[in-house]
């Protein structure tokens, strides 16, 4: 960080202006000319929240996928199916049992499985084959979309809110102060909150295992060079089924998570797909700190823009895109 | 599934085709939004158009329909493809097509370029397809967004006491025709529209939008469908929504009133208008639902009909009606047809539908409110119905002229 200042005074300088200017926005009660001019602050916070929580979920999706590329240089383009099918898992697991907690952990062992049977049938016979994998995973997402609209219909499903997450909850931030002088608090729903923080704990968990354990110290040692971990007598193929595993099982928990705040229906692969294609390249292929970053900007992007630009909000993630493709193509987080 | 069973029709018409039968076919081809935001719409659409060949038959004198089905995705240009490949591919003779609104419009053009064949419209409801420069060989038996909108303002100001309304609405024309509806009536009526959202069809994440609605008005107007619209009382429900809801035509469907999960509940109370009212007594009516209810295993229906059931019903009868009339003679570029669909006067389950010059139904219309049957099921109850309802709403053709056409900033909220 230091180093950064040193090295950048300009664009730190921008950099804590940005960060000063944010938490004043958050914090501080608008004067009525700002609000004249941007709307009310509760809107504004509204967006700034949701793009965040937003931001967690395609982390969820995004880290997966950026996961299995780091290491195995796989763009596994049915990533969008596998987050598709854990929500469908969950829908049928919390219809069943009535379950929320259940139908999270049936989603992340029955894509995960799934995600075996990928990586032990399709991918290690094409090893190192780049072109190959990323056709054969194509034709797999087109037909696990279709064997998903035979089994599921065209239908959309939602994972049933359990009642105790259910409407909002007062954050302790003020959004305005009546005439009366009373104030205003944030209103939020608490089930977005809930998400989030799972989210966040789940990253940092996955932090955590790959930089403090030994498993992680063989991923990112398989990430560098995998040639030279296999020489070393490391078992790699079983590294690449567990990575593959929990990648798969990571984006079938995201499935469940988005069909709580949003639905499943067929389409949605494709469209999450898209979302973490668009999040590991602002981020950064390979790079779990670059998916969380460019997570965060895309659902930031996405929701001030529904506000703020409607029109063009869908332009805005892209425009992001094609920003950090000229600037910095290898993304913002990118160790190389 | 569906891609399954439309595959399956497909096929098996082809084959049919391709086999010896003395017996002349007169081929049809349908679209309906089977993929997409509008998945359920459509599907539910098919089910209005299996209802109305199971009571009125595929029999033309001594000819037979043969149909061919095939699947849109709401944008115009999943439905002009849809519709050439059946035309060139499948060379139907008739169309039965499209859904949406955006569709409506860019199928209608298209049909410009095949003058020689009918195009019935299935259920779109933009008002510019018929109102600008409207294709000789189209017709459209349902009315358009606006007239579906008739009565509701009025009724929301006068009944309901309703002053101040703010609109959220998907971004394409058969919203704007319906907000058109509205906004003319309830402003007309000494009304304000202070606030008209617009969010892109198929959007997932409403919150911010949610956030976004003002909290100084009587009720807010959702126009909404499909997947949208369950997205939205979803989040709404999970933000702690409480204003007084108004809804359009597809929001207060059965489409939204059946869907899964307890968000619907939102709606109970909420005031709307459609070219239909689930619980309607007519006799009519109710012969209608039961042949729809009795066409379907409970599990694999609504327990009413959609809009859109109805509105493929209320096609598919006046295509099969006018056929009749001509005894199936389809010669000398299907004239004879064309003039009978022009002419003919069908006695639908939501009320007579004959058409105008432009050959836009003239219909009914219906206020109505939701209600619960007491046994978790959502209807909508008619409050009023208003026969007669034409294109330009009972205003005189040059004043509606003036207004100009339906987009996210007309009409203006003022008296016309």
């Amino acid at each position: 960080m230091t180093k950064f200042i040193e090295r950048h005074p300009a664009w730190a300088l921008i950099g804590i202006i940005a960060i000063a200017v944010l938490l004043w926005l958050v914090f501080a009660i608008w004067p009525p000319g700002l609000e004249a001019a941007i709307g009310r602050k509760r809107v504004f916070l509204n967006a700034v929240f949701n793009g965040i929580t937003l931001g967690g979920l395609y982390f969820l999706v995004a880290s997966g996928f950026t996961l299995i590329f780091g290491l195995m240089r796989n763009v596994n383009l049915a990533h969008g199916s596998l987050y598709l099918f854990g929500g469908y898992i969950g829908y049928a697991v919390s219809t069943w049992t009535g379950s929320w907690i259940l139908s999270f952990i049936a989603a992340f062992i029955g894509v995960a499985l799934l995600g075996v049977v990928l990586q032990l049938a399709v991918f290690r016979r094409m090893e190192g084959q780049d072109l190959r994998q990323t056709m054969v995973t194509i034709g797999l997402s087109i037909v696990f979309a279709d064997l998903m609209l035979w089994v599921f219909g065209g239908d959309f499903y939602q994972v049933q809110t359990p009642a105790w997450l259910i409407g909002p909850i007062q954050l302790p931030l003020l959004t305005a102060v009546k005439s009366s002088g009373e104030p205003v608090y944030l209103q939020y729903p608490l089930v977005r909150l809930v998400i989030f923080v799972a989210s966040v704990v789940i990253g940092i968990a996955m932090w955590l295992a790959l930089n403090r354990t030994r498993i992680g110290m063989i991923v990112r040692a398989g990430v560098d060079d995998r040639d030279i971990l296999a020489a070393t007598g490391v078992r790699i193929q079983l590294v690449f089924v567990l990575v593959f595993a929990l990648g798969a099982g990571l984006a079938g928990i995201a499935g469940v998570v988005g069909g709580t705040f949003q639905s499943l229906s067929p389409g949605e692969d494709t469209r999450f797909l898209l979302a973490s294609l668009v999040v590991v390249i602002v981020g950064g292929m390979g790079s779990i700190p670059g998916a969380a970053l460019g997570a965060v900007i895309i659902g930031l992007a996405e929701q001030l823009g529904s506000v703020y630009i409607p029109t063009y909000a869908i332009v805005v993630t892209f425009l992001i895109m094609v920003l950090v493709l000229a600037v910095r193509p290898q993304g913002l987080l990118a160790r190389r | 599934m569906l891609k399954g069973s439309v595959g399956l029709i497909a096929l098996s018409s082809l084959l049919l085709s391709g086999a010896a039968f003395a017996q002349e076919k007169i081929k049809v081809g349908v679209t309906a939004t089977l993929e997409g935001t509008y998945t359920v719409l459509g599907e539910d659409g098919i089910r209005g158009f299996q209802t109305a060949l199971n009571v009125l038959g595929k029999k033309i004198g001594d000819k037979e329909l043969e149909f061919v089905i095939a699947s849109t995705d709401a944008t115009p240009d999943s439905a002009v493809r849809a519709v050439r490949k059946l035309i060139e591919q499948d060379k139907v003779q008739i169309l039965l097509s499209p859904l949406s609104g955006d569709e409506g419009i860019a199928v209608k053009n298209f049909a410009k370029t095949h003058p020689e064949l009918a195009f019935v419209n299935a259920a779109s409801g933009a008002q510019e397809t018929t109102y600008v420069d409207p294709a000789p060989n189209f017709f459209r038996y349902n009315m358009d967004g606006a007239q579906w909108q008739v009565g509701l303002g009025k009724y929301a100001y006068e009944t309901k006491g309703y002053r101040k309304i703010a609109t959220v609405g998907e971004d394409y024309s058969f919203i704007y025709t319906q907000v058109f509806g509205l906004v003319l009536e309830f402003c007309g009526a000494g009304g304000q529209v202070t606030n008209r959202q617009w969010v892109p069809l198929g959007t997932k994440d409403f919150a911010s939008v949610i956030a976004a609605l003002p909290d100084d008005v009587d009720a807010i107007y959702l126009g909404l469908g499909g997947a949208d619209a369950v997205n939205f009382l979803n989040q709404y429900q999970q933000a702690g929504g409480k204003a007084h809801l108004m809804g359009g035509s597809i929001m207060i469907d059965q489409t939204i009133l059946s869907s899964k999960g307890s968000a619907k509940n939102a709606l109970v109370g909420t005031l709307a208008a459609s070219g239909q009212a689930d619980t309607w007594d007519d006799p009519n009516w109710q012969k209608f639902v039961k042949a729809y209810q009795d066409s379907f295993p409970e599990a694999k229906r609504f327990p009413s009909p959609s809009l859109l059931a109805t509105n493929y019903y209320d096609s598919t009868m006046a295509l099969i009606l006018a056929l009749r009339q001509v005894n199936g003679d389809l010669s000398n570029n299907q004239a004879k047809l064309k003039d009978a669909l022009a002419k003919i006067e069908i006695d639908a389950p939501n009320g007579k539908i004959k058409l105008d010059a432009n050959r836009q139904a003239i219909g009914t219309n219906f206020v109505t409110e939701v209600v619960d049957d007491g046994k978790g099921a959502l209807f909508s109850k008619v409050v009023k119905v208003i026969p007669n309802v034409n294109q330009t709403l009972g205003y005189d053709p040059a004043v509606f002229a003036k207004i100009g056409l339906p987009s996210r900033t007309v009409p203006e909220c003022k008296k016309y």
